[in-house]
């Protein structure tokens, strides 16, 4: 009785994401390319060992982890910076803090396209228009022109966890620790930081989970490259399907990734347990 | 008296990273006013006779069909993810059923598969059940899509309801009806409004499965967007003005309730 | 017990199925009226300003003088082609009519896509199928000799130049240079302190992008990407050295952000002044003498594709309009299909547009209207040229085992010439080399190749 409420949404997300995985199992079992229609044999685990043994996915996977942690570190790290400005009162803070969090509410493609286009651009680019010079920004920086971009996009959200997350500190607390005779530093680094754990790993934790999946700003501004720099796995997969056709493959390496993910998502969320367990106790 | 001096040196800086952080935005503002001559131009060009026409141009390729699917998409999936998320919230921490984080790790873990690796089976069953090009079709998946989040952050929501208060509520015999109306739904609603908001905010901002899975009448406004990139041709002023469009509603709703989302991302994310 | 609620959750999932299925019958969108009336075709074309006309006079006068609605969504190029071949390739049916390529016409048409569109187009007198420039008609071709989509607008490639920089440092260029005198004069005109480079050439990745402009540089230097006997020749010397040449030009005088110029970046760069040459695609001569969008209109010359070995280098592109096999309103698909490629079409255009505006470079009577030549006159005798000059079946110096100049006309040429164009893109970046990039490139047309010897 007590699960009746739970099982709308369980049922829900069992169909939605699950029939399509044992949907993709099968598909992977298949020579099965979409541009030669006809028949589409059974090859037991050959797309695996032809994915595996190409050494684009682990180039792939390699970027992915660049891509997502570069990113990941970089907006936390910012966002903290941010969050600690805006804990202050000064003139404006309200006008401050709605600029900061606006990147965030840019649609993607669009944050995508528009660094692309109107800021990387080594012709007429706002970057090199301001700062003078012909550097090709995409192709010589790849991975740290895709980063930027989703730092850009991702400090916002950092920002308002950790923000929250400094609000929720007890002034009292700061206060006598002040009066204690314990100077700014030593505040941040014992009573701030320690605090704010929860919120930095949440942040962290939920941008990964978005991040991992990047593919608006790999297919609008780099298209993976140049070379294979910036192609990671989503973007391998969609290469996999959409240009050579592979579905079989295409399959195969997705049924990987989704393997991978629970790895990493079960280390991922034994970091997070902490947050559970106080629950618990409460 | 150096406190209030510290504070506002660091008021300073605080302005100078929001104006270096929302420049870009404005920039793309700017250019969506200019002629294309004057928009790609080295040195950028500040002072231009501003124009309409670009405007002009993306209203004249009939952009409301798409900002109306991009409306229902987001709206319906956002109730949908809402009514079942809950209620499964609920059962996640109130009442929490046996193994409850084995079944909060699943909806976690739903999450973390690229959307890109699902995508080949959710299409040719899409297909075969002749749902492509539906609005319907993409209510669906943008709420299996938002689903995990909303769980995660209902839950923490909910746990904000003192225990103490509803059980001395149980005592004194209000059924679980009257307990939801007069005790929960007042703490949990701000939560509610931020998760109704992160989960609009994803769902209008979808691309990669709203590119692949419509055609023409069920595009949503990303797809228009992009439907002004073109390989033959000058176009950065007219995408900076469809860009400017397509974003406004999720801006002007971020703005108004950017309060909510400071407390709704945290409160709901950690605890 | 476990299996207890297996069986409900499949009962559960064939509700749920079931319900939105329904939901689907019962109004599928917000925007449209009558989705499934007949008299209302979908079609996806490619943002291209040709097709943005299109829309503007569709309502107004196909609509009116039919009955029959089109619907348009139009995508970039990259999108619309993995589109509508992943829609095409399952049956998706999500298209009545499509802008396809000249690429994927004859290989769709193969795998039994496509609706031929010959028989149609030869019934009606008023549509004048002989008046369709030939190159084209073949390219579009299967190999039953059917005509498998009808041209919109062709185009081949030739040398843009800025007339001005050249007259400033005394060049002449000739009506059909060498890629060695091109080399020259890039050389001559490259002026990084006033930042004007020498040439503009694409590096995007990218088969249609970076490869386009190449592979017609491999072909004039004797090369190919495989044999008539499918032998992949992509490490061979002329491939090699068509290579080389390119991607030394691009780096010592090209424009900056070469590895991410594609056809867009280059018309930016050539419209504001910036360089002193262009080769591209004839069909932007269109917007660089439009003056709202260049800067540079009435100063352009243009003169033959540059040569080494063979006497024309041209390239043949088209967009044609095709039925899908899926669709079920072929007749009124029709209509749309040959009132777009009609002469009154064009005529529409020029009038109501003007005339620098029209879909050119399908039927030879658009390069007889007089207000056409008048409007067209720096560049139209060029284009002409240059596309009746473009063979698709024997585009270098040695027979090939596939139609196409710029492409080879296999399904696995895009992905092959994608991940080459990468590597080429990254040796034009500096973090690569030539030498690795073909020798990369030799060992997946080998692979591509076994599937066809």
């Amino acid at each position: 009785m007590r699960r009746a409420p739970l099982l709308p949404a369980l049922i829900f997300a069992i169909i939605v994401t699950q029939v399509p995985f044992l949907y993709t199992l099968y598909l992977s079992t298949l020579s099965w390319n979409a541009l030669r229609p006809g028949d589409k044999p059974f090859v037991w685990l050959d797309n695996y060992v032809t994915v595996l043994s190409d050494s684009r996915l682990r180039s792939a996977l390699l970027n992915t982890v660049v891509l997502t942690a570069g990113a990941v570190i970089f907006s936390v790290i910012l966002g903290l910076v941010f969050a600690l400005l805006l804990d202050r009162k000064f003139l404006g803070r309200g006008i401050v803090r709605t600029m900061l969090i606006t990147p965030f509410l840019v649609m993607p493609i669009a944050a995508a396209l528009l660094w692309k286009h109107a800021l990387f651009n080594p012709t007429y680019g706002l970057i090199n228009g301001l700062f003078g010079g012909s550097t090709d920004w995409v192709s010589s920086y790849p991975k740290a022109a895709v980063i930027t971009t989703l730092v850009w996009q991702w400090t916002p959200f950092m920002m308002l966890i950790l923000l929250a997350g400094l609000q929720s500190q007890s002034h009292e607390v700061l206060e006598a620790a002040r009066v204690d005779g314990a100077n700014a530093w030593q505040i941040f680094t014992k009573m701030t930081i320690p605090h704010l754990r929860q919120y930095l790993e949440l942040g962290a934790l939920l941008g990964s989970i978005y991040l991992v999946n990047t593919f608006d700003a790999i297919f609008s501004i780099t298209q993976g490259g140049p070379g294979t720099a910036t192609t990671n796995l989503p973007y391998e997969i969609y290469l996999t399907m959409f240009r050579k056709f592979e579905y079989g493959e295409a399959s195969a390496a997705g049924v990987i990734v989704v393997i991978l993910t629970i790895i990493v998502a079960t280390f991922a969320l034994r970091v997070i347990s902490g947050l559970f367990k106080v629950e618990e106790n409460r | 008296m150096r406190a209030r001096l510290q504070n506002s040196v660091w008021g300073v800086v605080a302005w100078i990273a929001g104006i270096i952080f929302v420049f870009p935005v404005i920039w793309m503002v700017l250019t969506s006013f200019k002629q294309e001559a004057d928009a790609a131009t080295n040195p950028p060009s500040w002072f231009f006779a501003p124009t309409l026409a670009q405007y002009g141009q993306v209203f004249d390729r009939n952009i409301t069909p798409f900002l109306l699917n991009s409306l229902m998409a987001s709206v319906f999936s956002t109730i949908l993810v809402v009514l079942l998320a809950t209620p499964a919230a609920y059962a996640l921490s109130l009442r929490p059923v046996a193994k409850w984080s084995d079944s909060l790790f699943f909806f976690i873990t739903t999450k973390m598969m690229p959307a890109v690796a699902a995508f080949l089976p959710v299409y040719l069953l899409v297909k075969h059940l002749g749902m492509l090009d539906n609005v319907w079709t993409m209510v669906i998946l943008y709420t299996s899509m938002n689903l995990p989040l909303a769980v995660w952050m209902m839950r923490s929501f909910l746990l904000e309801v003192p225990r103490e208060v509803l059980e001395a509520g149980e005592v004194d015999g209000a059924s679980l009806i009257t307990s939801i109306r007069k005790i929960i739904l007042p703490i949990v609603s701000p939560g509610l409004a931020a998760t109704a908001l992160i989960c609009f905010i994803f769902a209008w901002n979808e691309f990669f499965l709203a590119v692949n899975l419509t055609a023409t009448n069920a595009s949503t406004s990303p797809i228009f967007l992009v439907g002004f990139i073109s390989s033959e041709g000058a176009f950065l002023a007219r995408l900076c003005a469809a860009a400017t469009i397509v974003s406004l509603p999720v801006l002007i709703a971020g703005w108004v309730a950017q309060n909510k989302l400071v407390r709704g991302l945290s409160m709901g994310a950690v605890k | 017990m476990p299996r207890k609620l297996a069986m409900a959750t499949a009962a559960a999932a064939a509700g749920v199925l079931l319900v939105t299925a329904g939901c689907s019958g019962a109004g599928s969108t917000g925007g449209g009226s009558g989705d499934s009336a007949d008299n209302t075709i979908t079609a996806l074309m490619v943002g291209n300003p040709q097709m943005e006309d299109i829309q503007k006079l569709t309502a107004d006068n196909f609509t009116k003088q039919t009955g029959i609605t089109v619907k348009f969504t139009i995508l970039p190029e990259n999108e619309l082609r993995d589109k509508v071949t992943q829609d095409v390739a399952n049956q998706g049916g999500q298209y009545d009519v499509a802008t396809v390529g000249a690429y994927e016409v004859p290989i769709w048409a193969k795998n039994g896509w496509l609706h031929e569109v010959s028989t149609q187009a030869q019934a009606d007198s008023a549509y004048d199928v002989n008046d369709l420039i030939k190159p084209m008609v073949s390219s579009l071709s299967g190999e039953d000799g059917k005509m498998y989509a009808a041209p919109f607008y062709g185009e081949s490639s030739f040398l843009m130049y800025n007339k001005e920089l050249f007259e400033a440092k005394g060049i002449t260029m000739p009506e059909k240079p060498t890629w060695a005198q091109v080399a020259e004069y890039a050389a001559k005109l490259d002026d990084k302190s006033k930042g004007i480079s020498g040439i503009c050439l694409r590096g995007l990745p990218g088969w249609g992008e970076l490869f386009a402009p190449l592979t017609t540089v491999v072909n004039t230097y004797g090369g190919t990407w495989f044999d008539k006997d499918w032998n992949a020749q992509v490490n061979s010397p002329e491939f090699k050295a068509a290579t080389d040449f390119y991607v030394n030009l691009l780096k010592q005088h090209g424009q900056p952000g070469a590895p991410q110029s594609g056809f867009t970046e280059c018309l930016n760069t050539f419209g504001q002044g910036k360089a002193a040459m262009w080769y591209d695609a004839t069909s932007a001569a269109g917007t660089l003498e439009d003056p709202n969008a260049s800067k540079v209109a009435g100063k352009v010359g243009y003169a033959y594709a540059p040569v080494n070995k063979t006497e024309y280098s041209g390239w043949l592109w088209t967009w044609a309009w095709a039925m899908p096999k899926t669709t079920k309103k072929a007749d009124a698909a029709w209509k749309f299909i040959s009132w777009a490629t009609s002469k009154d079409y064009e005529k529409l255009v020029g009038e109501k547009l003007g005339w620098s505006r029209v879909p050119s470079g399908k039927r030879t009577s658009t390069y007889s209207i007089p207000e056409y030549k008048e409007s067209a006159k720096a560049f139209a005798d060029v284009t002409l040229g240059s596309i009746e000059h473009a063979d698709p079946t024997n585009p270098g110096v040695q027979p090939r085992p596939a139609l196409g100049v710029q492409f080879v006309g296999i399904p696995e040429f895009a992905d092959l010439g994608t991940k080459v164009s990468q590597e080429v893109s990254a040796a034009i970046a500096g973090s690569n080399t030539v030498d690795k990039a073909l020798a990369d490139g030799q060992k997946q047309a080998e692979d591509v190749a076994k599937k066809y010897k």
